[in-house]
């Protein structure tokens, strides 16, 4: 049994040894996010909750965008928009904050940014608690089509983990992404219809141009149209979601496996 | 096929940039780009190293400060890829470098073994059946539900070295680990890794304490400037070493 240091990643043993170490992962992750506060668990759902009605309040009440069920309209989105957001901003430094376990064990470095968006994954489920507390409360009675809510996640899953393992590399590198990354992620959350109607946008045809551009937008919309809207949406819609989620992981992985080579030598 | 070697290093190099000023923003990346002010100083850590551990040796490690035991180590144990030459290990490898190197200081004991565990590649069932050993060895059973950030660097030591050496790997990978701890816990450190060389292990250890190294090791390598200056009987390696500190 030789191991070729050299051409180490025997990847799916590797990810086979290496699971429990996910899993670890996560949970420690989740334990220290609510160690030590009264209501623990709780703030997964009160959080998304409060945030909706501050912007409800903000965008609903005094900018009047006008759209049947605001409440549920946001939080629909915001919850894969969250997902989003949490995920790839998580997992922008992992590598970096994993760095005194890197320099001592030899450990497939990929696990980090993953193990970050499995987090965030875990606390899109939390979210949805939200979601269904508000639909309750608004008296919105959900789609059938909702039972398919899994694939426009599935979606938004490979999508995130590609994002994520491009950016977790490039910040080791480059760190003033951590600084940037902030910016660019409230720009892309206006360029998504989180808490506007796409109608709104009609007399703007570039900006649309660009928010129909925008992957987020497609899995937010996707995700809306079966919960809300009893729409599934066409071949066409799904052909565009997967192949933006696989170039994301394709490009996301190639950069990765390009640079892990000499995070070491950077972190 | 019978393979005697149990690591097998050949014409390795480890070289680093050592950049004057380290470049971690964009900005300076292009500026110094533009200015072509992007010089490194090439810095050979390790220098043409070849050399084979047999399977079953206690093999130390010797030298001064700065002349690449710990870098050979860690392209060993595959940390650090070398720049050239090539690293073969044959079998598992438990590294003991730097004690409860995964450890979180906001968690308890009882989760950091679980999760110092599975960093090292053990599976969930595996840690459950070894966890009392894991308490017994490091004698910390009345702190297990305490977060480790309240603990001494020697109780932390204690849990890292009895979580690294619950299990027989094929190479066991020691750096400068025997000096924490009191000296009990040391005498059974030692004693543990005694048990390993009997039970075919195969050793590496680092250290500044030669009589440690003399007293352990069959073979030893002594390198001077990330070169190999003797290798051959610990013995003899380690007197020579000595000679040449006075």
């Amino acid at each position: 049994m030789a191991k070729d240091t050299l051409n180490k990643a025997n990847f799916f043993s590797d990810m086979k040894k290496f699971m429990p170490l996910l899993k670890n992962l996560v949970s420690k992750d989740f334990k220290i996010k609510y160690r030590r506060s009264v209501l623990g668990v709780a703030w997964s759902v009160l959080n998304p909750l409060f945030t909706m009605l501050v912007i409800t309040t903000v965008f609903g009440k005094l900018l009047k965008i006008e759209v049947e069920n605001f409440a549920t309209y946001y939080i629909v989105g915001f919850a894969i928009w969250n997902f989003f957001s949490e995920a790839t901003s998580n997992s922008l430094g992992s590598i970096l904050s994993a760095a005194p376990l890197i320099k001592k064990v030899y450990i497939p470095k990929y696990i980090f940014p993953i193990e970050k968006c499995l987090f965030s994954l875990v606390n899109f489920f939390f979210t949805l608690i939200a979601v269904v507390i508000v639909m309750l409360f608004q008296g919105v009675v959900p789609s059938v089509t909702a039972i398919l809510f899994p694939i426009p996640v599935i979606y938004c899953f490979i999508f995130v983990c590609g994002v994520s393992l491009f950016l977790s590399a490039a910040t080791v590198y480059f760190r003033d992404i951590q600084h940037l990354y902030g910016v660019l992620l409230t720009m892309l959350m206006y360029l998504t219809p989180i808490i506007y109607p796409l109608e709104l946008l009609n007399d703007h045809s570039f900006v649309l141009r660009i928010v129909k551009i925008n992957p987020i937008t497609h899995y937010v919309e996707y995700f809306r149209n079966l919960v809300m809207y009893n729409t599934i949406p066409s071949l066409e819609e799904n052909l565009i979601c997967i192949g933006m989620s696989l170039l994301a992981l394709l490009v996301g992985g190639f950069v990765f496996k390009k640079a892990e080579g000499k995070f070491i030598l950077h972190i | 096929m019978v393979n005697e070697n149990a690591v097998e290093l050949r014409n390795v190099e480890m070289h680093f940039n050592m950049s004057k000023e380290k470049l971690e923003s964009l900005k300076e990346y292009f500026l110094k780009l533009v200015k072509r002010q992007l010089y490194f100083e090439d810095f050979v850590a390790v220098d043409n190293v070849s050399f084979d551990i047999k399977k079953g040796d206690v093999f130390g490690i010797v030298g001064l400060n700065g002349c690449g035991k710990s870098t050979t180590l860690k392209i060993i144990s595959g940390i650090l890829e070398p720049t050239k030459g090539t690293v073969k290990t044959y079998g598992t490898i438990a590294p003991l470098i730097e004690l409860g190197a995964g450890f979180d200081m906001d968690l308890t004991a009882r989760e950091n073994i679980y999760l110092n565990g599975s960093v090292l590649g053990y599976s969930k069932k595996f840690m459950d059946e070894k966890f009392d050993e894991i308490v017994e060895f490091s004698e910390m059973r009345e702190f297990l539900d305490v977060p480790m950030k309240n603990y001494s660097s020697g109780m932390v030591a204690r849990i890292g070295f009895a979580i690294a050496t619950v299990t027989t790997p094929d190479i066991l990978i020691v750096d400068e680990i025997l000096a924490v701890g009191d000296f009990l816990f040391q005498q059974k450190c030692e004693e543990r890794i005694n048990a390993m060389i009997n039970d075919d292990t195969t050793v590496i250890i680092v250290s500044h304490s030669i009589e440690q190294i003399e007293r352990l090791c069959k073979h030893c390598v002594w390198l001077e400037k990330g070169k190999i200056k003797m290798i051959g009987d610990a013995k003899e390696v380690c007197d020579a070493y000595k000679n040449s500190q006075r």
